[in-house]
């Protein structure tokens, strides 16, 4: 894709940090992230918006960053999977994806987090359906997904 | 070794950094000056190239550079070889199509590279791809399978588009054994095409520097040491000492990353070239093209029985996809990993397999997980539950009749294999037992007073992995040893960093590997650090694929350390001043036998590097390695059981229950065991359910994304009951199997075993979407209307009499 369009400027916060950058306006928000802050923990696995690898939160809501043009994040908060904790001081979705297996290769594991823990945060009691279906935004090759449902549920029975 | 040794369930040390977001992908490498590449592919399924005009990308700000194969042939770059020479059964070797990394006058797939165009950014080369103008020759493709032989031929000199036509078995023994069968069962199998789909995408990063004419490769490999031997010796890139190939964390494989692709080959040329990195990511679009597929076979399988419906002999036909070309392993997978495997768990005394193996214009097919073993359990099993059923005996039953019993190992089966050790009716019943198999009528009951029809279905699987022995292989073919690499390094202070040739994207090597070492040695958990994925830093390896790791990588390592303990000895003795032999090693401990004297592991560790008081004529150092030949293939095996209610209304297959139990030898960490049966399983099921890889008669992938290849999801699946039983292998240190594959493997024939037994079918052609399940049930009606019963016929054939080709795809 063409990098079209006068430069934006942006101001907003990634993990509690003040950020201004300047960026084409038809850049991705997945793209900044990974690129100009460095912050490769939040991958891309599709071009369709459909693998949810590259999970982030917004104002504390979770999205593809894939979906998300640098102009939408002017002025939001943005947390990405290393705001969330870091080793020695792990949120409790990733300590449960840890102590339950939850992951393999990795590669999905920051969205799958990322949408987990926005998922106990909107929802009022969860059982083993209710977390199958609010993933289905994320894909998972290695786990059979079977793991990744214990850990939820064991993360949110904490929460 | 306390509760971080072999069997326990220790949690995963790779996982910190995986779910901090500090896992380090290729994607996530950079280096200063780097230029991204795009490659130029086909959007013809085959074609000559008349002409590529780059003018104006060229003119681009940006654009670096645009070079086509004819670049690459001019600087003598060779083809991508296949790794495995295959005899037909005149004797003739397989027919090799050239495959040069870039195409130079011909494509022969939608999505084959041709070019490579290079930009100081993404955006910039993306732009510079764009501006290319491609003159192309359209030719008629040979694009399905069905019709390979009769089509256009695709390569020069390679008739009927037949790479070989391989034998296994003895053909004049099963003849016979038909000829005097009371029951002959017959079926036509299709073995979906599937797409690998690992969710981090292929990648590559290649610098060269000009001074030291030294490449470095970061890429998304199984198998780095490979891939820097095919790099060296069949590309002729440079010798081996100056190339260095680093797999740094990878995003899972499934088979797809063990192969040689053409973009990293060409990312490293072209750095070369233009004296700046290369870095290229595949997008998903470009991962559905160019990742080679799987599967992909046409089967006619016949197995003959008695009266008692004991088997007698079993007949297969299969028709093999290769794609367009040769990847490097693919003419293995549909020969020595499947025909070897049709004897299952069975006693069946004639067996005779014939395969034809040919090239069409779609994308390379090789290995993925399973890689011909799932192939072959469908084709066994499918059958052996259809058997049953025209015999009204219980599936569990006709398969008890036909197991190889306890005491009858070793096994020599009538296609090559001997089975070491196994007990396969211990699997089953407690699979049975998992699956409440006994309650199943009521549950069937239950499920149709609420309209909706349910199944059962069984699997028992026997899989060969941890290929073996190097010597074999080679006589039959292979082009490189099986053997695996280990080094256990000791350090002064007496930890250990353990170098592995095998390398981990999802496996947890990192976590078992230092668990055998621990307790092997004695020595923490946390005193132990795993090293792979770099051949810079590794010695030697063949990487990860066919459940190798833990069998042939671990047994490596094992034998690392018992060198490590032999040396130690001497060093303890002569500190102890006793004889070598009278000295033991336990837990960390160094001890004379019958006295209190003794010596902590790393005692001695640091009198090797401290030799102050030391045997004479020892070097000093603690540092061994062992590359570790395996005597057999090991061969897990168990019984999957699967149950579906199917929606008559929608055609909606639920998967309700799916129990595996499992044989896989001794087990290091259950935990990572259990992890890999069901990431196994959700990829069979998937294969079962849901995915597809379509091409349409014009050869265009028609699933060329998430939105048209289904894979399973979280709702998809249920919770599965996983569970192991222990027949150790008799052959390796450790006693151990492999476990990767078997999910994938055992789980389609369960699921559509109990797809049929709902639907009252005797086949359907996986997968069993709702479109086809929902069409089947309309046809079964209508027949049922005519009065020829809901069981006769297959499901392809009553689309063919509804005129309706568009529900053969999925």
């Amino acid at each position: 894709m063409a990098q079209g369009g006068r430069p934006l400027k942006l101001k907003f916060t990634v993990n509690e940090v003040a950020r201004e950058l300047e960026t084409a306006p038809n850049v991705l928000l997945v793209d900044i992230l990974r690129g100009p802050l460095g912050l490769t923990g939040t991958h891309v696995g599709c071009d369709t918006s459909q693998c949810g690898a590259c999970t982030v939160h917004l104002d504390g809501r979770a999205v593809k960053a894939c979906t998300v043009l640098a102009g939408q994040v002017e002025g939001a908060e943005v947390t990405t999977i290393e705001g969330i904790g870091a080793p020695g001081n792990l949120h409790p979705m990733q300590a449960a994806f840890q102590d339950l297996h939850a992951l393999q290769c990795g590669f999905c594991t920051p969205g799958m987090i990322m949408s987990a823990i926005d998922l106990v945060r909107t929802s009022e009691r969860l059982d083993e359906p209710a977390v199958r279906a609010g993933l289905e935004g994320n894909y998972c090759r290695c786990t059979g997904y079977h793991n990744i449902v214990q850990a939820v549920l064991a993360a949110a029975a904490q929460a | 070794m306390g509760d971080q040794g072999i069997g326990k369930r220790v949690k995963r040390r790779e996982d910190v950094r995986f779910i901090t977001g500090r896992g380090r992908y290729t994607d996530d490498i950079g280096h200063p000056g780097q230029t991204f590449a795009v490659f130029l592919r086909s959007p013809h399924p085959r074609a000559r190239i008349v002409g590529v005009d780059a003018g104006e990308a060229l003119k681009l700000p940006g654009v670096v550079g645009v070079f086509t194969g004819k670049d690459l042939a001019a600087d003598k770059i060779g083809d991508l070889p296949c790794g495995w020479l295959v005899k037909s059964r005149d004797g003739s070797d397989m027919k090799v199509p050239s495959r040069p990394p870039l195409a130079v006058e011909r494509v022969n797939f939608v999505g084959e590279p041709y070019g490579i165009v290079l930009g100081d950014s993404l955006a910039a080369a993306q732009a510079g791809a764009d501006a290319v103008v491609t003159d192309f020759e359209e030719l008629e493709p040979a694009a399905s399978l069905a019709g390979a032989t009769t089509g256009a031929q695709i390569h020069p000199g390679i008739e009927a588009n037949t790479c070989y036509v391989w034998e296994l078995g003895d053909a004049a023994a099963t003849e016979a054994a038909f000829a005097a069968a009371a029951h002959v069962t017959r079926l036509e199998l299709v073995n979906n095409r599937l797409i690998p789909n690992a969710i981090e995408p292929r990648a590559a990063l290649a610098l060269y520097d000009r001074a030291t004419e030294e490449f470095t490769l970061y890429t998304t490999s199984q198998n780095p040491h490979l891939e820097r031997l095919i790099l060296a010796a069949f590309v002729g890139l440079a010798p081996e000492h100056k190339l260095r190939v680093i797999s740094p964390d990878v995003g899972g494989g499934f088979g797809s990353k063990i192969f040689v692709y053409p973009e990293e080959t060409t990312a490293c040329w072209a750095a070369r070239r233009i004296g700046r990195p290369v870095k290229w990511t595949a997008d998903r679009s470009e991962a559905f093209l160019s990742d080679h597929h799987g599967r992909d076979h046409l089967t006619r399988a016949e197995l003959a029985l008695d009266a008692a419906g004991v088997f007698l002999a079993l007949r297969v036909r299969t028709r093999a996809n290769l794609g367009a070309y040769l990847s490097t392993f693919a003419s293995s997978v549909p020969t020595y990993l499947y025909g070897t495997l049709l004897a299952g768990q069975y006693r069946t005394p004639a067996i005779h397999v014939e395969v034809e193996a040919v090239f069409t214009n779609t994308a390379p097919v090789d290995a993925y997980r399973g890689a011909g073993r799932p192939e072959a359990t469908y084709v066994v099993e499918r059958l052996v539950e259809t058997a049953a059923r025209e015999l009204g005996l219980d599936p569990a039953e006709i398969r008890r009749r036909n197991f190889i019993q306890p005491d009858q190992f070793p096994y020599q089966t009538p296609v090559a294999l001997v089975y070491d050790t196994g007990d396969y009716q211990a699997s089953l019943e407690r699979a049975l037992q998992r699956a409440d198999y006994a309650g199943f009528a009521a549950r069937r009951s239950a499920s149709q007073a609420r309209g909706m029809r349910r199944g059962i279905g069984l699997s028992c699987y026997i899989e060969a992995c941890g290929l073996a022995p190097s010597q074999l292989a080679i006589q039959l073919g292979a082009g490189v040893g099986l053997y695996e690499s280990g080094e256990v390094r000791v350090n002064p202070t007496g930890s250990v960093t353990v170098f592995t040739g095998s390398h981990s994207h999802g496996q947890g090597h990192e976590t078992t590997l230092a668990q055998i070492v621990s307790d092997k040695l004695g020595v923490a958990f946390d005193q132990v650090e795993v090293v792979h994925g770099d051949t810079g830093r590794v010695e030697f390896g063949l990487g990860t694929y066919g459940s190798r790791s833990a069998a042939v990588g671990g047994s490596a390592v094992v034998t690392a350390t018992e060198k490590i303990i032999a040396k130690g000895r001497k060093i303890a003795a002569h500190m102890l001043e006793a004889q070598p032999e009278d000295v033991d090693f336990e837990d960390g401990v160094f001890s004379v036998r019958a006295s209190n004297r003794k010596l902590g592991f790393g005692e001695v560790a640091f009198a090797a590097y401290v030799p102050a008081n030391f045997p004479e004529g020892l070097e000093p150092g603690l540092s061994e390695k062992s590359f570790y030949d395996p005597k057999n293939f090991t061969f897990p095996a168990g019984a999957h059981v699967a149950e579906v209610e199917i929606d008559p209304e929608t055609g909606v297959v639920e998967l309700v229950a799916f129990v595996a139990v499992d044989d896989f030898g001794e087990v290091i960490n259950p935990m990572i065991v259990e992890g890999q049966v069901h990431g196994g399983i959700a990829q069979g099921v998937g294969q079962a359910l849901m995915e597809h890889g379509v091409y349409d008669e014009a050869g265009q992938l028609v699933t060329g994304s998430y939105m048209d290849y289904r894979m399973p999801r979280a709702a998809d699946l249920p919770s599965f009951i996983v569970e192991t039983t222990v027949t150790a292998c008799t052959h390796n240190p450790l006693g151990v199997k492999g476990c990767g594959e078997a999910g994938a493997i055992g789980s389609p024939a369960a699921v559509m075993n109990a797809v049929t037994d709902a639907l009252g079918l005797k086949d359907l052609a996986m997968p069993a979407s709702p479109e086809r399940v929902w069409r089947a049930l309309q046809s079964s009606t209508a027949e049922r209307g005519r009065g020829t019963g809901p069981r006769s016929g297959t499901v392809e054939g009553a689309q063919a009499a509804q005129g309706s080709p568009a529900a053969a795809r999925g």
